[in-house]
Formats: C-alpha cells, structure tokens, sequence
C-alpha cells in the first residue's frame, strides 16, 4: 500500500530521502550512523526557523534546504530529538522534550534530548532572541507528529487491520481492544526508515496537550542535585594539561614586549605565544597561574573613555563616523507630529534616563577543554551559539569547519552573554601548540574584564497629554542601548521612537531582553511622570491609553497584575511605596507591581518588600519551569535596577570581582508572586527574556511614590541613595 | 612544606600529591575527580564551591589544601546513599530550585551544614546562612522554601 502521509505518497519500505537532503551532508547514512537503525523523521527548515546557516560546509550546510530538527525512534522504544538549542538554564531540555513527548503519545521520560553537538545536530543559528519555544518546539513537534503518523502506517501494514481503527498512545500502536498492540520499538526493529518532510503538518492543539501544558520536572535534574552533571568546567581528557592567557591591565591593548624565560624554565610549562595572545600551560591549574605571574610583559594601550564621561559621549558620538556609529538611525511607528501633539497637551514631561553597563555574570565562566586529533579539532564549551563558535574556531585556527566538532554540555547560565566565546579559541591555540588536550577556564576576573557587557544608554524622552490623561505625543530616542522594544505600545496619535548607534567605550552584546529593560525603564517611567503630572491614577492613566482590541494582552496582564498586587485597596505604609510598569517585547506581555521600602541613609536604602507579576507568552508548555523563570527574571532585573554596574576608567575595568560587583543574593530577595495568563488560543511565545522588562520601572516608580523623588538613572542607588 | 598525600574524603581515604598552597577546590576538582563543587569565583564570594570540612561550610577555593589534611571533608558526590539522595537533595528537585544548576552542588552543601547545626531554622538563620551562595538565576524564594521543607523532613527522621 502507499499510504498518504501530509500530502506527501511514500512507501513504507522506501522512505527516501528528497533530493535536497540527499545533496546534503545528511545521507541517511549519517542519520543511521549517529542514532542507530530504526525510523528517522527530519524536518526543513522552514519560515518557524531562525536565520539561515551561512554557505559554509558542515552538518545541514550545503544542500539547498537545510533540516531544522530530527526525531528518531528506535528499538529500544527510546524516542531522540536532535537539535542544535543549547540548555543554559531556561530549561528547554524538558520544554522540547514535552513537545515531543506530547505528539507521539509517550510519557515525557520516554523521550531524550541531543542538543547543541555539532557533529550529532543540524545547524542552528543560535539559542537567543527567546526563539526556542516559539521557533524549535513546533519543529520538533511536527516531527514527531509525522513520526506518529508513519508508526501507524508501519502498524497497519504489519497487522493489517485497518489504519482508521489504531490510536497511538503510551509507546504504543494498538487497534480496539488491545488488538493488535505493538510498542514503537517493535514497529521500527530492523527498519532503517527515513522521511523528510516540509513544514505542512498538523499538531495536537493546546487544549489537547497531555505532557505539554503540564509542570514535567527538570530532565537532568538529578544529576543537578547530586554534582554528577559534567559543565565544561568539569570534563577532562586523557593527558590533559592547564592554561592561562596572560592579560594587560588594560582594554585595547597591544603587547610590546614580553619576557617569558622565567616561567619557560618551570618544569612541565610551555608559553606560547601567537601574535598578541601570551598564554601558558601545565600539568595544574595552580602551575599555569604560579608560571603567568612570572611571565613580564609590557602594553600600549590607548586612551579611552571613563565611566564619568560615559553618557556625553555617547550623545557627543551619536550618528556620526566610527565605532559603533556609522550615522545610523533605526526606530518604528512615525505617525502625526511631535510638535502639534505638545502642543496639543496640557502636561508635558522632558526627561532623561540614563543606564550603566552591566556585566551577565554567569556563575559558571567561559571555559572551554580543547583537543586536537590527527588535525580535528574537537572543543567543549559553554556557548549559546555551537555552530558560530565552531566557524569562529574554523577561521581563529585556518581549518575547515568540518574538521572542527563544538560540543556544548548544558551550561552554567549565559543571560545572552555567551554568544562569543574566545576561551574556545584560546584553548584550541594552546591544545595545538602542546599537542596535548588543553582546559582554560577564565577567571571571575576575565569574565568581567574580557567578555562583553549589556550595552550603557541615554534615553531622551519629550511627552505630552490631555488634561484628561489621554495621550497627545510621544518622543522617544535612545542613544546606544538599543532599538528592543522601542516603540510605544500604548495609543497616541504622535508617536516619534528612534535609535541612535554610537561608540560604544567598552564591548557590548546581547544581555537578556536586550535594550527593552533600557527602554520599557525609560518609557514606563516618563508614563509614571506624566499619571502624576496630569493627576491620575498610575493605573488608570495607563488603562486610558489601552483603548483598543490590539492593547488586549498588555491590558490583560496589567490588570491581573493590578489584582494580584491590591492595587488601589490600601495605602502604603510610611517610609514606603507602590509601583507599577507594563512593557511588551518579542510577542509576549508582563506587567510588575512593586511595593518597596525606602530609608535614604542606609547603605542599602531600598529595599524590595514584594513584587507581582503577571506574564503572558500565549500557551503555557511548562506552569513551573514558567513561574521560575519568571521569578528568577523578576531577581535579576532587580540588581540592574538598583545596584549592578561596571565601574571603568581609561580602559580599566575597577570592579572586576564579586566584591566589587555586587548581584542579587539570598537577603535582596523579596516576596515574589506570579500570575501566569495562559493562552491556549494563541502560540506559545519564550518567556527566559520578557519577564525582567518591568522590573525596573516598576521600582523606580514605587521609589517615586515612598520618596517624591525621581530616580532616572539605573541602577537608581548603587552606591547609597544619590546625592 | 610538603606535598599533601592524603585527603578524608566522603568517609574515605584518598591518596594524592598536591602542592600545600593548592586550594581545596582544585584538588578535589582536578586530582580526585570530584567535580560536584564548582569554581565561580575565587574569592569565597559565590560559594559555588561550597564543601563541608569537619562539619563546617566552607568555600572550597580559599581554603589551602594543607589546612584539611586531617579533617573529613564531604562533598555533594557523598550526600546520597546510593540511589537514595539526601533529604536536602530531593527537597530541591521537589521545589524546582534551580535553573542551570551550577550552584546548586554548594546550594546543597551549604543547606546541609545549616541544617546539622540548625535543625530547626527561621527564616532569617537561612538567610544569614545562605547569604555567601549566589543564585544568578535568581532561585532563593524557591531555594528558601526547599530548605524549610529539607528541615521539616530531616525532623521526621527522613534520613
């Protein structure tokens, strides 16, 4: 028989690949070679998925359509998912297995994840942007949903019994009855079954999930608790040795001179040296580090800008030549005439926000164990991009990038800040030279200095309203921090968002949210500004300017967040304040209300006492895994808010330590309750970025209600209540 | 000073030779495979590396080697007994307090020495206690509340 399969006729016993895939990398050999015999489903890459891969070669490069993802089921009735999304702790290991699991019918521990291994998973541009859950799981999803199909075809041929009376369910396809019954193992023994298909396929709707929509546990949560899981920090080689890269006391710097006899004399060191980068190597972490202090060295560094000079000359740089600028302007949403709509108020609010640089901070620094073996180079590392650290490895180290195999174990946090991984690169140049496996794990002290930081900004804010609140212009710039979530969401007939690219002092890169803390601080404060400047409600003031079907979902969870919080039940008590903020970035809606307390002379003059937050990211895969990340987004954004900041002067970072750079701990903790819309009529959306957009605002705005006072730079009290 | 021979360690005794000034971490980490505790920081400010030392928390990567030589040492690679975790441990799978897990072995460890001096604590001896380990993924309500459920279990003999 040739069943009907999404459209597409195939035979069950000739499942062959499309001449796209066969013209690429990925023969079924190599889909067999990795996961063994049995049935292979494999899906392009279609419009869910992220940028396409560059034209150079490796796994899913070269042919003209490229796989997305792959799902295979064995023998064994162990159900694989192969994609390239890293685990960094949002914990899409289980949310993408729940997925799975969900479309063939099988218990969530039935499925295992291969993630982010170079050699094992097609290319993948990267885990950013909170595209996981929107973009991969409906992938994997559709794979496994045409694997359930295929295993009934395969049931009804075998059984021959007819194919509109076997269900699959719990690993198995079985007609009424129990008969016949048989586990997915038992339909794919022997088989080497191969289909590839479009993304054309149907899914179970949310309010049918069984394993998605409901709290699965962590998957490798065990081996969390009981130390058994390997980070990279923690693998080892055979004969593997130690490094350390030598490192000037500052930024942009070049080296002059360098004097290494000293430390070459140690027994079982070797410094090498490969233009600038000076490192060295041997048989313990504490001989590399006893044998770099006595490597001498001399700089040239340039001069550059400190932090007390940061924000003017961020505005001084700003769409002219060089650096970051290049006279760019980006924005959205022009509409009316900022002039005739200030003209049109009866309150305006011109105000300037500025935000410090941040550092990500992953507890678990860059590291990186490298090994080079008859010239392949295999790296692990902690990354959110595998297949760009693996062409970034291919150009550093002049291989071909199919000679390079970037391993990425799930990860001690990233934040958007492990995008580029240069420990990977230094590793690799040491492994080469010694010709053994080399492990580099950065210090603390590297990874505030030498990674990249969440970008500073100025936001200038000129906007006016209606006697009767209602909004009459909004002008809008941001210098540097960047163009996420720049637009107003709220109605007002002249709208004018831009951003200005500069230079940027220090690195910058991708930070949880991007710049749409930056701005939803800026905005949503200005908002607060004008509430008080035209005399209404916060709340109110903000609802007014909801009006429409469009501002439902940002309404939505402003109100529940209102409700949750008592918002207008009670008056806060002395010394303290209420503040609320909405903001909405990459399709998904939060809302934060925070009561704070204020004591302007102590060391830490405010503290947090409670936050509500209502988040809506459509349909909820995972209730718990939801809230926690909510929660912990909710703790993060409270140390931007108030106290995180990197301290820098002519190319020197001052606070590179946990000492000098203080995170949220145990104590800064305050009450956190979450209400979770859940959406089952709209797509899932990612939910690791969004819920710390509000954090912010809504402090600043309760900090304004204790005190009567303004703050409008973050982190508002680094150091003490300003002066 | 010499190398350091021998280390106690999860109740065994462990052969090595390691530098008297080499921090504990390492060689636990890098000599005897114990790669539970983790390195965050270097300057006892994180607790990642947290390890119990003669009944005590300490932050693994301040403390020279020469100065545990004597003493048991216990890391989070000895808590379970096999296949049976330790209340602390299964405290925090139940409550979800972790997201990458990176600080979760010192989490752990430093819940389990709160624990054996204060069976019973409030709220804020887990505070004072826990304030040295750092969350970056901002866990502490859910890790708070795994080692009030962690006590309450301990209490009930859940050993």
């Amino acid at each position: 028989m040739t069943p009907q399969l999404d459209g597409i006729a195939i035979e069950p016993e000739r499942y062959e690949l499309i001449d796209a895939i066969a013209a690429s990398e990925w023969t079924r050999r190599e889909f067999f070679r990795i996961a063994g015999a049995g049935l292979v489903i494999a899906i392009l890459m279609g419009k869910d998925a992220d940028a396409q891969p560059p034209g150079r070669g490796g796994q899913g490069g070269g042919g003209g359509q490229q796989i997305g993802a792959w799902v295979h089921i064995g023998k064994d009735d162990v159900v694989t998912a192969y994609t390239g999304k890293v685990e960094v702790g949002q914990n899409v290991r289980t949310s993408l297995a729940q997925a799975v699991a969900d479309e063939l019918r099988v218990p969530f521990k039935s499925v295992k994840m291969v993630m982010a291994d170079t050699a094992l998973v097609p290319y993948d541009a990267g885990t950013f942007g909170s595209r996981s859950t929107p973009a991969m799981a409906p992938q994997l999803r559709k794979a496994a949903a045409a694997a359930r199909e295929v295993l009934l075809d395969l049931a009804a041929e075998k059984s021959k019994a007819d194919r509109t009376t076997l269900v699959a369910k719990d690993g198995k396809v079985s007609g009424p009855k129990g008969e016949p019954s048989y586990t997915y193992g038992e339909l794919t023994r022997g088989e080497k079954l191969v289909k590839v298909i479009g993304g054309d396929v149907p899914t179970t709707k949310a309010e049918k999930w069984t394993v998605a929509g409901t709290s699965a546990p962590k998957a490798n949560g065990r081996d969390i608790v009981t130390g058994g899981h390997k980070y990279t920090s923690d693998v080892t080689r055979p004969e593997m040795l130690f490094g350390k890269i030598l490192r000037p006391a500052k930024l942009k710097s070049k080296l002059v001179s360098v004097d290494t006899k000293a430390a070459e004399a140690l027994p079982g060191v070797t410094v090498v040296r490969d233009g600038d980068l000076v490192g060295v190597v041997a048989p313990t972490e504490y001989a590399a580090a006893e044998a770099l202090k006595l490597v001498k060295a001399e700089w040239n560094a340039p001069a550059q800008v400190s932090a007390g000079d940061l924000f003017k000359h961020l505005k001084e740089k700003a769409g002219r030549g060089g650096g970051g600028g290049g006279g760019g302007r980006g924005g959205g949403g022009a509409r009316g005439s900022i002039d005739e709509g200030l003209k049109a108020a009866a309150k305006t609010v011109t105000a300037t926000y500025t935000v410090a640089y941040i550092a990500h901070v992953p507890l678990e620094p860059r590291a990186a164990v490298a090994e080079w073996t008859d010239g392949k180079l295999t790296v692990w590392t902690g990354t959110q991009r595998p297949f760009g650290v693996r062409d970034d490895l291919a150009r550093a180290l002049n291989v071909a990038a199919d000679k390079v195999h970037v391993i990425v174990p799930d990860t001690g946090s990233g934040y958007g800040g492990k995008h580029t991984i240069a420990t990977a690169t230094e590793a690799a140049i040491l492994a080469k030279k010694v010709g053994k496996p080399v492990k580099l794990v950065w210090t603390r002290e590297e990874e505030f200095t030498w990674a990249y930081f969440r970008p500073a900004g100025v936001i200038e804010v000129n906007a006016g309203a209606k006697a009767d609140g209602t909004l009459t212009a909004w002008d809008f710039h941001n210098y540097n921090s960047g163009g996420s979530s720049l637009a107003s969401p709220y109605a007002v007939p002249n709208h004018r968002a831009e951003f200005h690219s500069t230079d940027s002092p220090l690195a910058q890169g991708s930070y949880r949210a991007l710049a749409a803390t930056a701005n939803s601080f800026a905005r949503e404060s200005a908002m607060d500004e004008l509430a008080h400047a035209v005399g209404l409600d916060p709340l109110e003031f903000r609802l007014k300017n909801l009006p429409d079907k469009q501002h439902e979902r940002l309404k939505a969870v402003l109100e529940a967040a209102a409700k949750a919080f008592g918002w207008g039940k009670a008056k806060p008590a002395e010394g303290r304040g209420f503040g609320l903020a909405v903001s909405t970035e990459k399709n998904s809606f939060v809302a934060s209300v925070a009561e704070v307390e204020v004591d302007r002379k102590a060391k830490n003059p405010v503290r947090v006492v409670r936050v509500v937050t209502a988040f809506e990211c459509g349909a909820v895969v995972n209730p718990d895994h939801l809230k926690n990340q909510v929660e912990g987004a909710v703790m993060m954004g409270h140390g931007g808010a108030l106290f995180e900041k990197v301290d820098f002067e002519n190319g020197e970072i001052l606070n590179p330590s946990l000492g000098g750079y203080r995170v949220p701990r145990f104590r800064d903790a305050p009450a956190l309750e979450v209400v979770l819309l859940d959406r089952k009529d709209l797509p899932s959306e990612g939910a690791g970025e969004t819920p710390i957009i509000t954090v912010a605002p809504a402090v600043a705005n309760a900090i304004f209600q204790a005190t009567g006072e303004r703050l409008r730079s973050m982190p508002m009290v680094p150091k003490g209540w300003p002066k | 000073m010499p190398n350091v021979k021998e280390l106690q360690v999860n109740g065994a005794k462990r052969a090595t030779d390691a530098h008297p000034e080499r921090s504990l971490l390492s060689v636990l980490r890098d000599d005897l495979g114990l790669t539970g505790a983790k390195y965050g920081c270097g300057e006892g400010r994180c607790g990642a590396c947290t390890v119990i030392v003669d009944g005590k928390a300490v932050k693994s990567c301040q403390s020279r080697v020469e100065t545990c030589a004597e003493k048991p040492i216990r890391t989070v690679e000895g808590l379970a007994v096999g296949v049976k975790l330790h209340p602390v441990q299964t405290a925090f799978l139940d409550a979800g307090s972790m997201q990458c897990g990176y600080c979760t072995p010192g989490m752990v460890m430093a819940a389990v020495a709160l624990l054996e001096q204060h069976p019973d604590p409030t709220r804020d001896d887990i505070l004072s206690e826990m304030n040295g380990n750092i969350c970056r993924c901002g866990t502490y309500v859910r890790l708070v509340a795994a080692i009030e459920a962690a006590a309450k279990a301990m209490k009930g003999g859940a050993k």
